[in-house]
């Protein structure tokens, strides 16, 4: 085998614009990753390590027939549900909340894997029923969806429940949901507002009042979004220059290569930078919208879409928590924050984007 | 024909797909808009607030951690105080090699194998960018070698530090309890109660006792320091600051000799006492035997202490006054006259005539007196002088089981007295429906009898029998019992008392309480099963002995304590208070595998009652010796009675 047909078969079922767009930003992760890190190559080679195992994982999944994809919906779904049953029943508590299954070998997380398994599930149900959607299947689509979220709420988790809750909802969406059931949902919702509120937890009311007015607590809760909203203000449209940003170096920024990565960025790269980066992700969110508009099935469409549309999600949540427009909830910036799960999460996601894609490519031909 | 149909379905499906899809597109466009808005109104509108403020962070904040209030005795001893000393510290965080680290610091000072052990435990249970100590109390020396070399260590450094002690070691460990680092338990705990900005900075709080449950009053505000820093981080001035408030200091109600006494009169025994001031609730006195040593706790145990603590089989850590529960045996008895007076069952001079036994009508079961062949005729004031059990046996069947928990249960039997401690055990007083509850079986009236002498299922604290006879001693009127009498502002010196108020009163006949009390203290006359303890005294003693069974005796068999292993002996218990006829103090005692309360038990509270009541100190030869195993006294001490006291 000669070298190109080497690169013919490892790349044959890459999508490579969508990777490039994603190397890219994982590029921009690495730079400020060595940065937050206090120039220390520690979290650099740990992230490369996350790189890798989650590329590798993609790979495989791009390499996925379509319909292995579709059978393993249902097995994955009832897997994750199973975990998170276990987790409220035996789950180990964290920071107040019980989020990790110990199961012997190592703790896991498996509200991570429902980001995933909740839009394979939709998607493969709604194909399933394509030729006779009703109501009935739309609220059992629902049901799929909520069980789930509820149960992740109630570790409590806001911010992957929130993620999950609007992944399984863009599945709804494009599969058709009626407008005047969407109304009536934004109805009931408005009406519903002061009981969920009190249904929350005082921490997460907390933060939420936290944000009309960070600086009543600027010593507690209130400090992460005012440091996060001076790094990114204080960066102008220039930026301080890297390696150079004070919040950064002077240790303000709390959760600085995790969560708040973002102002990191923002303050040593300036309002140039952060065009840039928005850049990166609407060219990755836009090739994901033409890998949808192109799915050769019902199953691929929607599940095409909820990724992308989830994918945006992530960036404009932490992005908008950072700069003080959403509360702090806790979600990772889509590829530049560090960590494992988070990486290998995303990566799977675009490696069945990238199934997708190259299998329909071969079909066609 | 059908076939069409299909398609132009899928094409209006695919059609409206795409429609939603361009909705999506809208939807990202809009909100990255939003998105570029706000950078745009952050990095340019308001980049120069935003650059002032930045430049202003380089004036860093510093929290002062405020001096944890001191904890005295009522006369003012200190019971735990602060001590400044170095400490050498590590930031993981900023360590490149941390086993290299130590392992080059410990050629230059000197770090044991419990250091790194230690260390390793810290570790564990903090975040790695907080400062973590490897070695505490540096000599000045050491600091001084430290320093020459200091540059070789980027994340290590020397700090002076705060240090907590509790110069009564041993004596007052389950009293005052101790402090010990702030886990992410704890941070997770204040986070949840709104605390933790208050706590930035601080790296302790309390664990347990006193410590644990005046923490808010303890620990005081912390402050704030603003001081410009270089861009290294370095501090150049102070800019501002707010100094912290320092923690309140708590007076307590103990007496610190007192409680030395008491702690040493028990010797080698195991058990507890708890004395308090009937007058006002006022805890004079709280040992639990064994203890340990608090100052152990507070910068994290090493494992080998901890497990000869954790196994030991005297069980140190078991705080016995609190939450040992133990059968109440004869010291129930007084409770159980007073109500079978208050109910008419019985009066003054209702006599029995004891056979050495009691049987149930139609039953030939035999409840045994302790007293072989019986104690002949005896009335009220006598079944307490020689803790007849017979008598209790006929007055808990006519009393029956429900006029007995309603009655004991107002002298706070079966509920936690309310100290300020935590981790109180609310003992048991049974009941039907407890029984009911709990088994899922009907009371049968072999219950009462047991319970009428305060074996069965009845258990107490030797807190809650303190308590009670505390509420006896003063005619009813309840105090809620209290180690700490009042909280001191350290910068005013504005003392703020706790408890003034009674919590409740209980209705007593003055008549069947002048009749109790005066049995009571003929039970520490000659005649009475605390002679012994009694003789001599100057003032009057009111007391009642009480023996608590460990392992259950056989139908027909008979205890004789020579005999039985000593772990399996009876418990003793004596309750007293004194003067008789005014009390200032009320006391129980507990002595585990003691026998029977008036050879063990009664003399330690004596010992306890003369120190408050006259001033006398035990002399040394008094004091059971140190070192020697506790042996059984029966043969020594001579009560009264010919026979040792076993009901």
């Amino acid at each position: 085998m000669t070298r190109r047909e080497l690169w013919q078969r490892f790349s044959a079922h890459l999508d490579l614009v969508l990777l490039a767009g994603i190397g890219l930003l994982m590029l921009a992760s690495l730079v400020t990753l060595y940065s937050a890190g206090e120039a220390s190559w520690s979290r650099v080679f740990s992230q490369l390590g996350n790189i890798a195992v989650a590329f590798t994982l993609m790979w495989l999944v791009a390499n996925m027939q379509l319909h292995y994809l579709m059978r393993a919906a249902v097995p994955i779904y009832v897997l994750g549900m199973l975990l998170l049953i276990g987790v409220a029943l035996f789950g180990d508590i964290s920071h107040g909340a019980r989020r990790w299954l110990n199961i012997g070998v190592a703790t896991i997380q498996p509200s991570e894997l429902m980001k995933i398994a909740v839009p394979l599930m939709m998607a493969w149900y709604f194909d399933k029923y394509e030729a006779s959607l009703s109501m009935k299947n739309f609220a059992i689509a629902a049901l799929l969806l909520l069980l789930p979220v509820a149960l992740i709420a109630r570790q409590p988790d806001l911010g992957t429940a929130i993620l999950i809750g609007a992944s399984g909802f863009y599945v709804l969406f494009l599969a058709g949901l009626s407008w005047r059931v969407m109304l009536g949902m934004a109805i009931t919702a408005a009406a519903s507002a002061p009981f969920l509120w009190s249904m929350l937890h005082d921490y997460q009311r907390h933060r939420i009042l936290m944000l009309l007015d960070p600086t009543k607590d600027a010593l507690g809760k209130g400090y992460h979004t005012i440091q996060g909203m001076i790094a990114v203000g204080s960066g102008g449209v220039l930026g301080k220059g890297y390696l150079n940003g004070t919040q950064t170096h002077l240790d303000f920024l709390p959760e600085r290569t995790t969560d708040f990565i973002f102002a990191v960025y923002s303050e040593e790269f300036g309002l140039i930078g952060n065009l840039v980066l928005l850049t990166l992700y609407l060219f990755v969110i836009a090739r994901g919208f033409v890998i949808t508009a192109n799915a050769p099935t019902y199953f691929t469409r929607l599940l095409a879409g909820s990724i992308t549309l989830t994918f945006f999600t992530y960036a404009f949540v932490n992005m908008g928590m950072v700069s003080g427009i959403l509360p702090v909830v806790g979600v990772p910036l889509p590829l530049v924050s560090y960590g494992g799960t988070s990486m290998l999460t995303l990566l799977l996601g675009f490696g069945m984007l990238m199934s997708i894609h190259t299998h329909q490519k071969l079909m066609k031909t | 024909m059908s076939q069409r149909i299909e398609i132009k379905n899928h094409q209006r499906e695919i059609h409206n797909f795409r429609l939603r899809l361009a909705l999506c597109i809208g939807f990202v466009l809009l909100l990255m808009t939003a998105l570029l808005a706000r950078f745009l109104y952050l990095q340019v509108v308001r980049h120069d607030y935003f650059k002032t403020l930045a430049e202003n962070n380089r004036i860093s904040v510093i929290p002062i951690v405020p001096n944890r209030g001191l904890i005295l005795d009522r006369n003012g001893v200190v019971m735990a105080h602060n001590y400044s000393a170095y400490t050498l510290e590590i930031t993981p965080s900023k360590v490149f090699n941390l086993d290299a680290t130590i392992e080059e610091l410990s050629s230059l000072i000197d770090i044991q194998p419990k250091d790194r052990k230690r260390f390793r435990k810290l570790l564990a249970e903090n975040r790695d960018f907080e400062s973590l100590p490897i070695r505490n109390r540096l000599s000045d020396e050491e600091v001084a070698k430290f320093a020459a070399q200091r540059y070789r260590f980027p994340g290590v450094e020397v700090k002076a530090r705060l240090f907590r002690e509790y110069p009564y070691h041993e004596g007052t460990s389950h009293l005052i309890g101790y402090i010990g680092r702030i886990t992410k338990k704890d941070s997770e705990r204040l986070d949840e109660e709104e605390l933790l900005a208050n706590y930035r900075g601080s790296d302790y709080i309390g664990k347990a006792g006193i410590e644990q449950s005046y923490e808010q009053e303890l620990h005081g505000l912390t402050g704030v320091e603003q001081i410009e820093v270089d861009a290294g981080g370095r501090g150049v001035r102070v800019l501002s600051s707010s100094s912290p408030q320092s923690g309140n200091n708590l007076i307590l109600t103990l007496d610190a000799k007192l409680q030395q006494i008491a702690e040493q009169s028990f010797g080698n025994y195991r058990g507890a006492l708890v004395a308090i001031d009937p007058r006002n609730g006022e805890v004079l006195a709280f040992v639990s035997k064994p203890g340990y040593d608090p100052n152990l706790f507070i910068d994290g145990i090493d494992q080998q202490s901890w497990d000869e603590l954790n196994n030991s089989p005297d069980t140190p850590l078991n705080n016995r006054a609190l939450r040992g529960q133990y059968p109440p045996g004869s010291t129930i008895k007084p409770f159980m006259a007073l109500a079978g007076l208050h109910y008419n069952k019985r009066t003054a001079g209702y006599t029995i005539s004891d056979p050495g036994y009691f049987n149930l009508p139609g039953s030939g079961h035999q409840y045994r007196d302790w007293k072989t062949g019986g104690h002949g005729s005896v009335d009220l004031f006598r079944s307490i002088v020689i803790s007849c059990d017979t008598y209790y046996y006929g007055l808990s069947v006519d009393l029956g089981i429900d006029n007995m928990h309603a009655f004991l249960s107002q002298f706070g039997f079966g509920e936690k007295t309310g100290l300020d401690l935590d981790g109180e055990q609310p003992g048991l007083l049974p009941s039907q429906e407890w029984k009911q509850r709990r088994f899922k079986q009907k009371w049968y009236t072999g219950d009462t009898v047991s319970a009428g002498i305060g074996q069965g299922y009845t258990l107490v604290t030797p807190m809650q029998l303190a308590f009670a006879t505390a509420v006896l001693a003063n005619g009813g009127v309840a105090y809620r019992p209290h180690l700490v009498r009042e909280v001191e502002n350290v910068k005013s010196g504005e003392r703020k008392p706790l408890v003034t108020e009674p919590a409740f009163t209980v209705k007593l006949n003055p008549d069947h309480f002048a009749l109790v009390r005066s049995a009571m203290t003929a039970v520490t006359l000659p005649g009475g099963t605390a002679s012994a303890a009694g003789a001599g005294a100057p003032y009057a003693i009111a007391g009642k002995t009480g023996t608590a069974q460990v392992v259950g005796i056989k139908q027909g068999a008979k205890y004789i304590e020579s005999q039985v292993q000593e772990r399996h002996r009876d418990h003793a218990w004596f309750i007293a208070f004194a003067p008789a006829d005014n009390p200032s103090i009320a006391l129980a005692v507990l002595a585990e595998n003691g026998g029977h309360g008036g050879t063990i038990a009664a003399p330690i509270a004596r010992k306890v009652m003369d120190y408050y009541l006259l001033g006398k100190v035990p002399t040394p030869p008094a004091l059971p010796a140190s070192g020697v195993a506790p042996v059984a006294p029966a043969a020594v001490t001579a009560p009264a009675e010919e026979e040792t006291e076993n009901d």
